[in-house]
């Protein structure tokens, strides 16, 4: 059972991974590195601010690595979240958990800490990194109480756990840049649907691929 | 449910419990992956994943 979970979880992560990484190397990665370029004009003077390390193939290599491991965490995490929850594990059934986890991490997540250019107005890291994962969290909690639950009890519980981070998102004192506001527009749009695609495409080929190999060990 | 579940884990099908097994493997290592392309503090870490970082919305600097 276990090879079968992690032999899953890495053939539809890394197919998922590699289809994403090409989409971010023609949507979102073109528009961070426009970015970057404003923000280097802005802090040429600025020593301390070095610029990224790799460069060229090598960020793209790097950024594709970075990605498939993401899909392949993605991939493994829904995996586990239906096996847990004694949920048939099929392509669609999947894409629709994908789609909650996209809700969860992508969604309630932009809410609060839209998705961010280089060069953009921040605050402390650890404070956005604890938020975002509380939030991650409390979500999907309160989606699976909403999606599981019948009783109001559980939908209201649920409802107020969408709604509570909500509250609390990190902001930065002024909303500055150094990317134009058309780009970061641009940007967020193209993140949140490049994070859309990454959850339901693992999703959708982790449901694949558990089929198929279910039916190889049963023959 | 949550009581039914803990009254009786101790007679869980082989089965049940083994996918149970599995899925918990498969959780530690799924987060441990997310956790290191996306939230990991080492150098050489961040800069690998930058653009990912930025692209799949975690927070990043």
């Amino acid at each position: 059972m276990i090879a079968r979970v992690l032999t899953s979880g890495l053939i539809a992560g890394l197919v998922a991974g590699l289809a994403v990484a090409a989409l971010q190397h023609f949507t979102t990665t073109p528009l961070i590195l426009a970015a970057e370029v404003y923000e280097t004009a802005q802090h040429a003077h600025d020593a301390a601010d070095a610029g990224p390390v790799f460069s060229g193939i090598g960020r793209t290599a790097a950024t594709s690595v970075a990605t498939i491991a993401v899909s392949i965490g993605y991939a493994l995490i829904l995996l586990a979240a239906m096996l847990f929850s004694g949920d048939a594990i099929t392509p669609r059934r999947a894409a629709l958990w994908g789609a909650c986890a996209f809700a969860a991490t992508g969604l309630a997540t932009a809410l609060g800490l839209a998705p961010q250019l280089p060069g953009m107005a921040e605050t402390e890291l650890a404070a956005r990194q604890i938020w975002w994962i509380a939030t991650a969290v409390s979500t999907g909690a309160g989606l699976f109480a909403l999606l599981r639950f019948d009783s109001a009890a559980a939908k209201i519980v649920g409802v107020a756990l969408i709604i509570a981070p909500q509250f609390f998102a990190p902001q930065p004192a002024a909303p500055e840049s150094t990317a134009p506001a058309e780009l970061a527009a641009h940007f967020a749009a193209s993140s949140l649907a490049v994070q859309a695609i990454s959850w339901a495409l693992a999703g959708a080929l982790v449901g694949l691929v558990w089929k198929f190999m279910s039916r190889e060990q049963e023959a | 449910m949550n009581a039914n579940s803990s009254v009786n884990s101790a007679a869980l099908a082989p089965s049940r419990l083994e996918a149970l097994k599995a899925a918990a493997v498969a959780l530690i290592l799924g987060l441990g992956l997310v956790w290191l392309a996306g939230f990991a503090y080492p150098e050489s870490v961040h800069d690998t994943a930058h653009d990912t970082r930025h692209a799949l919305s975690f927070p990043c600097h």
